[in-house]
């Protein structure tokens, strides 16, 4: 900055060079700075646009020139709430979310474990192998099995579909975890007395609490997310907030707002739960393939 | 009590997993072995099957709509995966550096991946609006002609392409930049003082060095595009007509709108084979690099 302020310098002297590239550094940072600031606003935009959306009354909303500036009106929330339902949708998503999630854990813990201990590479492999499958595939056999058994639109048949949604995840995440509980600390519990079942009990899981805290939020996250096994194994008992906002497109009139403020509520949760585990999501988008 | 805990201790490599691998052979299994059995059927939903062998095979090869699927298929994932890995390395390479709010930063890209996809489709489908959506209005203002987006056939795939590459750039920048964070940073001293540019300090060792991050990145997003539903659904539900109708999107119809499940079950077999070639072929790349 000193040169920039001083006398400008001769032309081809060694000041002159220095204060071009300290202008040429200071043009560059400019230019990251933009390409920074431009890459978020890109990524946030929708989110920007949903919650605006959400505050606007339906005029504004279908105002051909978009109106940025308005009082913002809590009616669209208070309408969304009211007519669909929507408490009822939640509890089911919590519900269905919930349940697979612990019995996720309660599979994937053990499987997890003892594909760590004992190396079994092959299982591994194999639930790699349930994750890459399109989920479709399951879909239409499912649907005949519970549909013959009388599930259709019950909490057993969306757990049980959810389930295979959480626990490779549990599964992949936790083999790491465990895999870095030293060995002697389990040894040293067998020296006492300790069953497996108790060494894992008591010394390897709470050791690895972080991460089964992390596993959990991300199987319920992915839980949350799920439409398309709800969409087609939920109904009017157990249906989802995502089905149930679906559903609300389809039929009557385009409610810009009442949309808005139903894409907010459903996201909100995610967005909380995803700022306390953000350096695991894409270890766990990625089934450990990129450590967090 | 004490047998039992020696006989569990000495199965235990048996007995943890044993849930875990029961919850895999019931749900993802025997439904795998029941769509080759029901592919072999005429079988509608509360109906009795037929019998008729290959059929739906000879069916399936011969249905134009099905030809449709696969290529609206390939064009989403062949388009979508190649602009995201470029526009990935290019987050990553922006955001591998010291900055102010870095740590905000990499959170706000974590949003587009990890938000409801049905929450994420509805919203864009508002700013696709033809008459009241606010990327006609940008368009608009950048002085160029509006367009319908979703609702124009020929526009209805590159616009999904758009949903699908906001949503997933990100994730392969993070890969990335957790890849580009483990370069020594003498790589690129000794390059600096040798006079490199940055141009080929990025080339000849970024590059070089995240390559396998690259073709792990490719696997997933492509393995992932290939069965992209909620968007594709939620947005278009395969339209205009069938114009972005996908393999994924027609199995679903056949299945649950048409209840055609033996059909359904074919047109499954198919895709399960395209999506698990395809990671097998480019898992056989990674072998390579």
């Amino acid at each position: 900055m000193s040169a920039l302020a001083s006398t400008t310098p001769e032309r081809g002297s060694a000041a002159w060079a220095r204060a071009r590239a300290q202008r040429l550094k200071l043009l560059k940072n400019v230019g990251i700075a933009a390409l920074i600031v431009a890459t978020l606003a890109v990524m946030l935009f929708p989110f920007y646009w949903m919650v605006l959306t959400s505050l606007r009354s339906q005029v504004d909303n279908v105002s051909r020139i978009p109106v940025w500036f308005f009082t913002p009106t809590w009616a669209n929330y208070r309408n969304v709430i009211a007519r669909n339902d929507f408490l009822e949708f939640t509890w089911n998503s919590f519900v269905i979310a919930g349940l697979s999630t612990f019995f996720g854990l309660v599979l994937g813990l053990p499987a997890a474990y003892s594909i760590a201990r004992f190396k079994q590479d092959g299982l591994a492999l194999a639930i790699l192998i349930a994750r890459l499958t399109p989920y479709i595939t399951y879909l239409v056999p499912w649907y005949l099995a519970f549909r013959a058994l009388g599930l259709i639109d019950t909490y057993v048949a969306l757990t049980l579909t959810h389930l295979i949604v959480g626990m490779p995840l549990i599964v992949w995440i936790m083999i790491s975890f465990f895999e870095n509980v030293p060995q002697d600390l389990e040894e040293a519990a067998f020296v006492d007395g300790a069953t497996r079942i108790g060494a894992f009990w008591r010394v390897i899981l709470p050791l690895s609490a972080p991460g089964i805290v992390a596993a959990s939020i991300l199987a319920f996250i992915f839980s949350w997310n799920q439409f398309l096994f709800s969409l087609v194994l939920s109904g009017p008992n157990t249906r989802p907030v995502p089905v149930a906002v679906f559903n609300f497109i389809s039929y009557g009139q385009i409610d810009f707002g009442g949309l808005g403020a139903a894409a907010v509520l459903i996201t909100l949760p995610v967005i909380i739960l995803t700022l306390v585990i953000q350096r695991w999501i894409v270890t766990g988008l990625t089934m450990g393939a990129v450590k967090g | 009590m004490k047998s039992v805990s020696a006989f569990l201790d000495r199965n235990a490599r048996f007995i943890f997993p044993l849930p875990a691998i029961l919850a895999i052979l019931v749900l993802i299994v025997a439904p795998v072995l029941a769509n080759f059995v029901l592919s072999l059927y005429d079988f509608f939903v509360g109906g009795s099957p037929v019998f008729i062998g290959v059929e739906n095979y000879q069916r399936a090869f011969s249905d134009a709509r099905v030809w449709n699927g696969i290529r609206n298929t390939f064009y989403f994932t062949f388009t979508a995966v190649p602009l995201q890995l470029a526009l990935g390395i290019a987050i990553a390479v922006l955001f591998n550096r010291d900055f102010p709010g870095k740590g905000l930063a990499r959170t706000a890209i974590l949003l587009p991946m990890v938000a409801t996809p049905v929450a994420i489709a509805l919203i864009w489908a508002l700013m696709f609006n033809p008459s009241l959506g606010v990327l006609n209005y940008f368009v608009e203002s950048l002085g160029l002609p509006r367009s319908l987006w979703v609702a124009q056939s020929n526009l209805a795939i590159p616009s999904l392409v758009l949903v699908d590459t906001w949503q997933w750039s990100p994730m392969i920048a993070l890969i990335l930049l957790a890849a580009m964070q483990s370069v020594p940073a003498e790589h690129y001293e000794a390059a600096r003082i040798d006079g490199a540019s940055g141009w080929q300090s990025f080339w000849f060792i970024t590059i070089p060095s995240i390559r396998s991050a690259i073709v792990v990145a490719l696997i997933l997003r492509a393995v992932d595009a290939l069965k992209t539903f909620d968007i594709i659904y939620v947005i278009t539900e395969g339209g205009p007509g069938i114009a972005s109708e996908t393999l994924n999107v027609l199995a679903f119809k056949t299945g649950f709108q048409f209840f055609h499940a033996g059909y359904a079950a074919t047109l499954l077999i198919f895709l399960m084979f395209t999506v698990l070639g395809i990671a097998v072929l480019l898992n056989a790349i990674r072998r390579r690099v």
